[in-house]
This record gives C-alpha cells, structure tokens and sequence, in this order.
C-alpha cells in the first residue's frame, strides 16, 4: 500500500498506486549493489536532507539515502554529502538558503517521515526548494506500509526529477537482466534477473547451465520474454513473472532467437532459420499462433526492434557485407530499407520510446561503443567514446537514458548513459558476470 | 607387416566405434602415436638400409589423427571453412558416408566481440558452412544438426587475440 498526496504547493493531487508486481515463490539475491563511480561534471548538485524521523528509536527508512542514490543513479545530479551540510532543516521554516548556496546546491530536498496510528505504516513528508530563487517547488505527503517504504522513496525521485528536468522518473521501473556464474567445478549458472531500477530487490526469474538470453519485457511489464538453450537446443518461452508460469512459444529447428514483443502485446518478433539455416526475421501472433516471415534475405537478418507504433520494426542485417540497421514494415510483403550507410559495423537496435533515435553498437577498429542514430538528421552520435567492449542498449522508459553492458577486468558489468551522451554512470555488480540489461515499462498505476 | 596393418586396422575400427558409442573425443587406442603405433619405421627392420612403408596404413593412420580432430577455426566475422581444414572435412565427412547411422551435432560459436544476436547467426552460418562440406562428401542431412551458441560458451575466457582464436569455432560432436 502507498497513497501520495499532495502538500503545500501548486498541485494538490491525490494518487493511489497499487502494489508493484511481485515475484511469487522467487528467492530474492542480491545480485549486485549499484555503485554510482563515475559522475558527471555537467551533474547538478543537490542536496537531500535526512528525512526527520518522528517516530522512537531508529528511523524505520533512510529515505534521503535512497532519493540521493537515485538522482545520483540519472548522472544528471551531484548529491551533497552529508557531513558537508551545515544545518538539516526538516521543515520549510528551518530553511536557511545561505547554508545551501555556500555549498553551490541548486536545490534541496528536506522531508519528515513518522508513523501512523495504524501498525507498520508510515506517512512521508518532502519539499523542494530552488536554492537559488530560495522558492519551494513542490512537496508531497506519502503514505505507505514499511514493506512499501522504498517504493515510496523512489515515487519521490521522480517526482523531485521531473519537477526539474521536465523527464518523467524511471527510478520505480524494473530492469531484467543476465547474470552468469562460475561454479567451482567448472560449471556455469545462467541466471535470468529481475530487479529495481537500483539493482535492489533482485528476483531470479529462471536459472540454467546452458546460456540463457536476450530477455524482452511484454509493455505491461508482467511477461518476459526470453532464450533458453536448455536440452541444448534454442528456444523462446515467455514466462509471466508473478506466478512464474511459462510457455515455450518456439522450439523450430536450427536458430530460435531475439524475441521482442510489438507495442501492443499481442505479437512476438523473433529470429528463426528454420530449415534453410538462413536467419529471418518474423512475427508470430501470440493468440493464433500464426507466423509471418518478414524478411527474406539470405544473410543474418537479426535483433527485431519494433517501433512505437508498432508499424516497423528495425533490425540488424549484414546483406551488404557487414552489420547495418535496417528497417521493415510489418504489413506483408514490405520491403526492407536501409537506415544506416556510415559506420563499419552497426548491430543491435533499439528504438527509443519517442521513435528520433536508434540506439545501437558501434564497432569500429577493434572497439564496440554505444551509439545514437538520429533518425531525423540521418547523422550517428556516438555516446561512449572511451569503451571496448559495448554491447546490448536498452532505453529506459522516458527515452532519455540507455543502459548498456561492458566489460571491466574481465568482469561483466552495467553502465547507463543519457541519449544525449552528457551523463554517464558505471554501475558496479558484487559478484558475477551481468550483461543483456533491459529496461522495463513504467509500471501500470 | 600384415598382421601389424591387421592391428592398425583393428585400431581404427574401435576408434570409431568409440565415436559411435557417444564420446565426444574418440579415445586414443595408440594406433597412430609415435609410442606405439610406430607406422614410419614399420617394416624398416629387414630392409637392409631401404624403408619400405605401406601407404594405406600411412593413409588410415593419418585418417585417424583426422578424425581425432574436431574443432574448426574460423577468421574474424567469417565463416568461410580455411584450406587447413579441409583435410579435416575430407575424413570426417568420408567417414559419416560410410556410417550413414551416425550421427554429428555441429556446434557454432564466436568470440566475444559485436552484439550476442548477431553472433547467434554467425556460428550458425559457420555450422551451416561445415553442414555444407561435410554433405558434399556424401553424407545425408538427417545425420547432421546444428546449434549456433554464439559467444555464450567460450572455450577460452579470456579478452585477447589468442583467446578470440579459440573461441571462433565449430565443433564436431558424435552422438
């Protein structure tokens, strides 16, 4: 349960949001921490205050720790430290912006949080000011059951992020992705993982020795799609994450791979080579299970990514030699159409919610970078410069950041950064390898 | 001399009845080791100074060394089959003519570099490259499947030139 109301300022809305999707009968991992290491200097710094607790005995939620992780989890904001700060108002009246300018914050964020009358439920207070123009900006009472706590702080990130950048938050989303784990006999665990934005609450949605990939979320966040070579052989399930419940939607001879759901939910795009050994790309209708190819080329046609309107999708394809993006209409019978001539080697599209770029990897003399295609001004924005090894973007929800996975010594870990290329941030994994991240949808109210 | 070529034949034989009985890497009878196979100095000892070899052991014995083998190597984003293995193509595919019961699994696999959906498809394209060989020799299609793993399972973990050799491979597994 965690209700948001709103408080002092210009809006006074009144919001319920429904518990987010759990993962029956999974046993939660802490699979990695994220560890913000590389900021940004463009980052803006802000300061949070610890919350003031009105409760007795240790404050039930650190809620500054987590809204500070997570603006600082965007690259686009600096937290200032808290032993640098000279006073912790916790009320508006306790304000003194001269403390704030000295630090060079530009805003501030101070909140309450105390408990209820009713058990284990707690209500949150927090406002934020322009440190500058010395005016509260917004500020929003929460009330929420202790085990809904995070999600409450994670509900104020965003609203203290769009209140300043205008971009809707991302930090109440999931992400997927794989992990994988040597064992000490020589065996390998693929572990498929779901978990929040920052990495905490970590559910195992499917485990296996033999390589599990490419998961794709349906656009209601409940099913994933993904592919497992169990039996050692490929194949595409889809399992629903509350219940845990799959089904295998292909088992075709030769390469089944690459699924991506269409906008609607209602189509699977996947990658099979059937007899010919010949990889196309094709749509399958998940309630008449009727397959259409989409393409037929004879060179790999891969890594299906549908646009948001769900009338092309894009795609990998080397029929003019090498890795380059290409684009198809999903009626029948279309034709394919090239989209990017300017790079040796462009794979693994993905579009951005807003339909102006193409997220994809770029390689070029031995190195593999996260770059933007602008679909407007036909020109390739490359967004990490310094990386090796990039691989398998994924836009967050509001299009305006992309997480990806690289390598560093040796060790698989996540990165994010803004499509504008001006944030970045290394988010650094405990044990294991994790690559193939995935951003999911804003979660359904 | 006969009955040494006997042995050798005999040897080979169980090398590939091991093949057929699953093992992945036929087990080493020692027919065509120096140790014990001794093939180039078979038939030496009476000679007084000639060697005199039979060249269809030699060719059985450097048969077996062949289908000893079982990795083929590929270049950099290709999949075209390198002349130094053809030989290698040549024996298996010869043998699998011969054995129309057996049956191999070809396994793709790249290194570690580009994105793992396209490397889905180039060990694919690299197992379908070697499909295609080894049905030129005659061997049918329902003795042959393929699985393309990409780079989910390098045989070599490591991020360098040497490694990447390693891992861009096919690999012939008999069931």
């Amino acid at each position: 349960m965690l209700r948001v109301v709103g408080t002092s300022t210009r809006r006074g809305w009144l919001a319920s949001v429904a518990t987010l999707l759990t993962l029956a009968a999974q046993v939660a991992e802490a699979q990695f921490n994220v560890v913000i290491r590389e900021g940004s200097e463009a980052a803006v710094p802000v300061a949070i205050v610890p919350f003031g607790w009105q409760g007795t005995g240790t404050p039930a939620f650190d809620f500054a720790g987590v809204v500070s992780a997570d603006l600082a989890s965007s690259g686009r904001f600096a937290p200032v430290a808290t032993r640098d700060m000279v006073s912790r108002p916790t009320q508006a009246s306790q304000v003194n912006f001269q403390d704030w300018r000295l630090l060079d914050a530009s805003y501030l964020v101070i909140g309450t949080l105390a408990p209820d009358s009713a058990p284990d439920t707690f209500t949150a207070t927090f406002q934020l000011f322009n440190v500058t123009s010395g005016q509260p900006m917004t500020g929003f009472r929460l009330q929420a059951a202790r085990t809904d706590l995070r999600k409450a702080a994670h509900r104020i990130s965003d609203m203290v992020f769009k209140e300043i950048t205008g971009i809707e938050g991302v930090f109440s989303t999931q992400i997927a992705y794989v992990s994988e784990e040597r064992l000490r006999d020589g065996t390998r665990q693929f572990r498929l993982i779901v978990s929040d934005a920052d990495g905490e609450n970590a559910n195992k949605v499917a485990e296996s020795t033999q390589p599990l990939l490419s998961p794709s979320w349906s656009p209601d966040a409940r099913r994933l799609a993904y592919v497992s070579f169990e039996g050692g052989v490929s194949g595409v399930y889809i399992q629903t994450l509350r219940t845990g419940t799959r089904e295998r939607v292909s088992q075709r001879a030769g390469v089944n791979s690459s699924p991506a759901f269409s906008p609607d939910g209602r189509s699977l795009a996947l990658v099979l080579s059937r007899d010919t050994g010949n990889l196309d790309i094709h749509s399958l209708d998940l309630s008449t299970q009727v397959l259409r190819q989409l393409t037929t080329d004879a060179a790999i046609d891969t890594e299906p990514s549908w646009s948001a309107d769900g009338r092309s999708i894009y795609f990998n394809s080397d029929r003019a030699g090498g890795p380059q993006i290409y684009r198809v209409g999903t009626e029948a019978g279309q034709r394919a159409e090239r989209i990017t001539f300017d790079c040796v080697y462009c794979a693994r599209p993905r579009v951005s919610p807003d339909g102006k770029y193409v997220a994809l990897v770029n390689g070029e003399n031995n190195r593999y970078r996260i770059a933007v295609w602008n679909v407007q001004q036909r020109r390739l924005e490359l967004l990490t410069p310094d990386g090796r090894l990039d691989e398998s973007p994924s836009f967050a929800p509001n299009g305006a950041q992309i997480i990806y996975a690289t390598r560093e010594n040796g060790k698989g870990i996540l990165a994010s950064v803004s499509t504008d290329g001006r944030f970045k941030t290394q988010i650094a994994s405990v044990a294991g390898d994790v690559r193939e991240p995935v951003w999911g949808p804003f979660p359904r109210p | 001399m006969r009955s040494s070529l006997l042995v050798l034949a005999t040897a080979l034989t169980l090398t590939l009845t091991a093949c057929n009985r699953g093992n992945t890497v036929p087990e080493d009878t020692g027919a065509n080791t120096g140790a014990d196979g001794g093939l180039a100095t078979e038939g030496a000892g009476g000679g007084g100074g000639v060697q005199v070899s039979p060249l269809e052991a030699e060719r059985q014995a450097r048969l077996a060394e062949l289908m000893r083998q079982l990795v083929v190597y590929f270049d950099y984003d290709q999949a075209e089959i390198l002349p130094e293995f053809n030989a290698l193509l040549q024996a298996h595919g010869q043998y699998l003519a011969q054995n129309p019961n057996t049956q191999v699994r070809l396994e793709g696999h790249t290194d570690e570099r580009g994105s793992r959906e396209y490397n889905i498809g180039l060990g694919e394209r690299r197992a379908q490259a070697v499909r295609r060989v080894l049905m030129l020799q005659g061997v049918a299609a329902t003795q042959l499947t393929t699985v393309s793993y990409g780079e989910e399972r390098p045989a070599q973990t490591g991020s360098d030139e040497e490694s990447w050799r390693l891992n861009r491979r096919v690999e012939l597994v008999y069931r």
